[in-house]
């Protein structure tokens, strides 16, 4: 009874699919020019922050639509440390992961004594103080913002096509490390204890499941991989300004709509939800303001039809995860998995 | 024969993969005190919920003078004559005492049971009328409980544990009032651990046992031994 | 800064305050008594400050006739949004009702955006605006917000009076005090929640009313409305109406306050007030809960 189960093929299947992805994007520069590369990297940059909301809204019970704050702070910090500090580019990046991280630890003051739905809101408004403010930093070009000088561009490449492969080659590294240390951990301890509560709470707290602390952990894990995507969004648009950098609509409504039609709480999810946005993005944008309709519309649907969206309707069919999280006990145990 | 007030057939209740009610049979005649006994967790709360609509039916009938109550909302049952007296009482905490009992009243049918009459059943809750529920005692709650059930004007009233917590003289000035509800043509369905207090005041009882009727019938026809054997399963 | 100046300042933010108690008592309505936050609550009185203006100027309707039609329109509104969209995710989780609430937030701003386009509107009131009343000492009372401080004081009055006093006003708190028990004993608490937003959608449209006049809307003005509803209802303290109308009138004088050191330090103003004193006191003034 120990040996595993042939793995079903339509699982094979998707798995395969992801695979050859995967390929593409590496082989990206050499099949396709700089506008196709802005393109990628700017979906690989929005696949980022799906996975982190993902794992705020879909494990830890975090139902963020603040998290533009981080970004912003990020995208800020590494103009800061860059441009204003003179400090090198590669360092600035990591320094406005840093920043993010340190200014996530005071947040948590604020959102961790709401709760439920204004928890939510709680995020917003911290949002709206962080833009806020940041319109008010003369340096930074107050509330008009400031573009990146072309001597500190040119740092990551002579031509405007050098500096997209650069841009790309960051975005597609952050999305590698985001998307696999996200993955590692859930499988981790801190993890499968929070995918135990999504499941049945009352078990896992009797269970002695320091739920809380998982959480924290989550909060804190997502700053850093925001702060970054803030730089890396900064170098992709070549400026920094209140209403940019601290986004809502770019950097959560967008992502909310990702991973809500992609499937919250799975890892597949902020994937399709990607590759469906990046249609919905091409075929719709030349509605205006009604592809937001659409996309509101749409979500409102998944969320009251399949509320794990386009992966839980494919998980109807295809019996097991392509990416698993499940909740296999840790290898010292003796259970039957 | 007539129609028995209430007919349940053939009930089976499930909560997700558990089974809370399996195939249970029983009735109740108007005017008549009806016990139901069990252990903890033998599905006695969940067969008065399912009666009053509120627990998921997955199959059998309850019928109400021989229309199938299926399909109605809790709503809609409480105004067609079935009141409940929850477990734990479930009193609004912070409404008054007035204020609850006069929930009954909004929900159920018109009849003769009046503000009034619950307050000369229940004379201690007449200088109480005011207070919020919530700082009323245990017993005195427990009154509140039945007589805004009393309110709704019922043909069948559901009682779930009503002696849980509660001295025994409280208890007893409870279990006083039944006799005199079922003289007035009202048929009860009584819910109970206690299993002497239960049978002393009952006509007929039902033992049930994880989920199934085990044994039915009259009190005096049925031995002590027999009964506490069905009750524990031995 | 000159003295007169800020007691001005002070006292407008005051009677401010009224307006945004305005806005926060439909939030506490549907914060006490559903328990959840609706996000599209700003967009919603954006959406009836626009049907306002539809129907003052293109049908020509003077301004009150326009309320008078709007107020029924509101109530029935909120009671379908609540009966056949918000009930279906109500307590299905958090992530369920704050998707759906920030979906709808979405489509009305857009849709307003679509359909009015994106400039900035206001209803005239004919001179109320700018009417003052002198006092002693230099300062001067503007009607409008004396009107809308007024409104605000028997707005949450009536709805103190319509949960004390009706039957109605009971059910609504039976359901909230325990929403299964209401169940159990034969209330129909969707219908009643579906009032509950219905008296929701009356005092959205109150707010809009007095709003629409009072300041400059554009299609994207709900997001401010609901934080500032937000915060004075988290000021308050969740569950007293009373409480909101001080929040708000904190919120109101920390803006004015704010406003006197530079415009752009009014709505931050606003916000960092909340901040501390949620750090102080996150129970809020009046916790009922």
């Amino acid at each position: 009874m120990r040996s595993p189960r042939p793995t079903p093929r339509s699982v094979l299947i998707g798995r395969g699919i992801l695979l050859i992805g995967a390929i593409l994007l590496l082989a990206a520069p050499w099949i396709t020019d700089a506008n196709g590369l802005q393109i990628a990297a700017d979906l690989l940059t929005m696949f980022v922050l799906a996975v982190m909301w993902n794992l705020l809204a879909g494990y830890a019970d975090i139902v963020s639509i603040g998290q533009q704050a981080f970004v912003g702070i990020g995208a800020y910090a590494f103009y800061g440390f860059g441009v204003l500090g003179g400090v090198n580019p590669f360092v600035a990046i990591l320094l406005a992961a840093l920043t993010t991280l340190v200014a996530a630890i005071p947040s948590m003051a604020i959102v961790f004594r709401l709760r439920a739905a204004y928890l939510s809101v709680g995020t917003w408004v911290l949002a709206e103080v962080c833009m806020l403010g940041a319109g008010k930093l003369e340096a930074f070009g107050a509330g008009l913002g400031s573009s990146l000088p072309v001597s500190f561009a040119e740092y990551f490449g002579d031509t405007p096509a050098a500096r997209s492969i650069s841009a790309y080659w960051l975005a597609l590294g952050l999305a590698i490390v985001a998307f696999v240390t996200t993955y590692l951990l859930m499988r981790s301890p801190t993890g499968i204890g929070l995918t135990a509560m999504r499941d049945d709470e009352e078990a896992t707290a009797t269970a002695g499941v320091n739920v809380l602390r998982a959480r924290i952990i989550c909060f804190l894990w997502t700053a850093p991989f925001l702060g970054l995507a803030g730089a890396l969004i900064t170098l992709q648009q070549l400026r920094v300004a209140p209403d940019l950098s601290f986004s809502l609509v770019d950097w959560t409504v967008y992502v909310i709509f990702i991973v809500v039609i992609g499937g919250v709480g799975s890892f597949e999810g902020p994937i399709i939800g990607t590759v469906v946005f990046f249609f919905i993005r091409e075929y719709l944008q030349s509605w205006g303001v009604w592809h937001f309709i659409v996309l509101g519309i749409v979500s409102i649907g998944v969320i009251l039809i399949e509320p794990r969206g386009l992966w839980g309707l494919l998980r109807r069919v295809i019996p097991e995860d392509l990416i698993p999280v499940s909740h296999r006990p840790p290898r010292s145990s003796d259970a039957l998995p | 024969m007539s129609e028995p007030l209430l007919a349940v057939e053939g009930l089976t209740v499930v909560y997700g993969q558990f089974r809370a009610l399996h195939g249970v049979d029983l009735h109740v005649d108007a005017g008549e005190i009806v016990s139901v006994i069990g252990a903890n967790g033998a599905g006695k709360s969940s067969l008065l919920k399912a009666i009053v609509g509120y627990a998921h039916r997955a199959a059998g009938t309850i019928s109400l003078d021989g229309t199938d109550l299926r399909g109605r909302s809790t709503a809609q049952i409480v105004k067609a004559g079935i009141a409940l007296v929850p477990e734990g009482r479930r009193l609004f905490p912070s409404l008054t005492v007035e204020e609850n009992l006069n929930i009954g009243r909004s929900v159920g049918r018109a009849g003769e049971v009046s503000l009034q009459t619950v307050f000369e059943t229940f004379p201690m809750l007449a200088d109480k009328r005011r207070q919020p529920a919530r700082e009323l005692s245990g017993g005195q709650q427990q009154m509140v409980a039945l007589g805004r059930a009393l309110l709704a004007n019922p043909r069948l009233l559901l009682c779930d544990e009503i002696s849980l917590g509660l001295a025994p003289v409280i208890v007893n000035t409870l279990y006083e009032i039944i006799p005199t509800l079922a003289r007035r043509g009202i048929g009860l369905l009584i819910v109970e651990q206690d299993i002497s207090r239960s049978l002393a005041v009952a006509d007929r009882f039902y033992c049930l046992l994880e989920g199934s009727v085990t044994l039915t019938g009259r009190p005096a026809e049925v031995s002590r031994e027999t009964v506490t054997r069905h009750y524990f399963g031995l | 800064m000159n003295t007169v100046g800020l007691a001005n300042q002070i006292v407008q933010g005051i009677l401010i305050g009224g307006l945004y108690a305005l806005f926060a008592s439909g939030l506490s309505i549907s914060v006490g008594v559903m328990r959840f936050v609706n996000i599209a609550h700003g967009d919603l009185i954006v959406l009836v400050s626009f049907l306002l203006l539809a129907l003052t100027a293109s049908l020509h309707l003077p301004l009150p006739l326009a309320i008078a039609v709007a107020l029924p329109i509101a109530f029935v509104g909120g009671y379908l949004l609540q009966r056949y969209l918000f009930q279906r995710v109500l307590g299905k989780g958090i992530l369920q009702i704050v998707l759906v609430t920030f979906g709808l937030s979405i489509i009305v701003e857009n849709f307003l955006q679509g359909t009015f386009g994106a400039d900035t509107q206001r209803i005239s009131g004919g001179g109320i605006e700018t009417a003052t009343i002198p006092l002693p000492g230099g300062i001067g009372i503007g009607v409008l917000p004396l009107m809308i401080f007024l409104a605000a004081i028997v707005l949450i009055f009536a709805l103190d009076r319509l949960l004390y006093t009706t039957q109605v006003g009971a059910h609504i708190r039976a359901v909230s005090d325990d929403v299964d028990a209401a169940n159990l004993v034969g209330l129909s608490s969707p219908r009643i929640y579906a009032i509950a937003m219905g008296i929701v959608g009356v005092t959205v449209c109150i707010s809009a009313a007095f709003m629409s006049v009072w300041q400059n809307f554009d299609p994207t003005s709900g997001p401010d409305r609901l934080l500032t509803a937000f915060e004075a209802v988290v000021l308050g303290g969740l569950g007293s109406l009373w409480g909101t109308l001080l929040g708000g009138i904190i919120l109101g004088v920390a803006q004015a306050i704010g406003a006197q050191i530079d415009v752009s330090w009014q709505l931050l103003a606003g916000h960092l007030v909340f901040l501390v004193i949620f750090l102080i006191r996150p129970q809020g003034l009046f916790p009922r809960y």
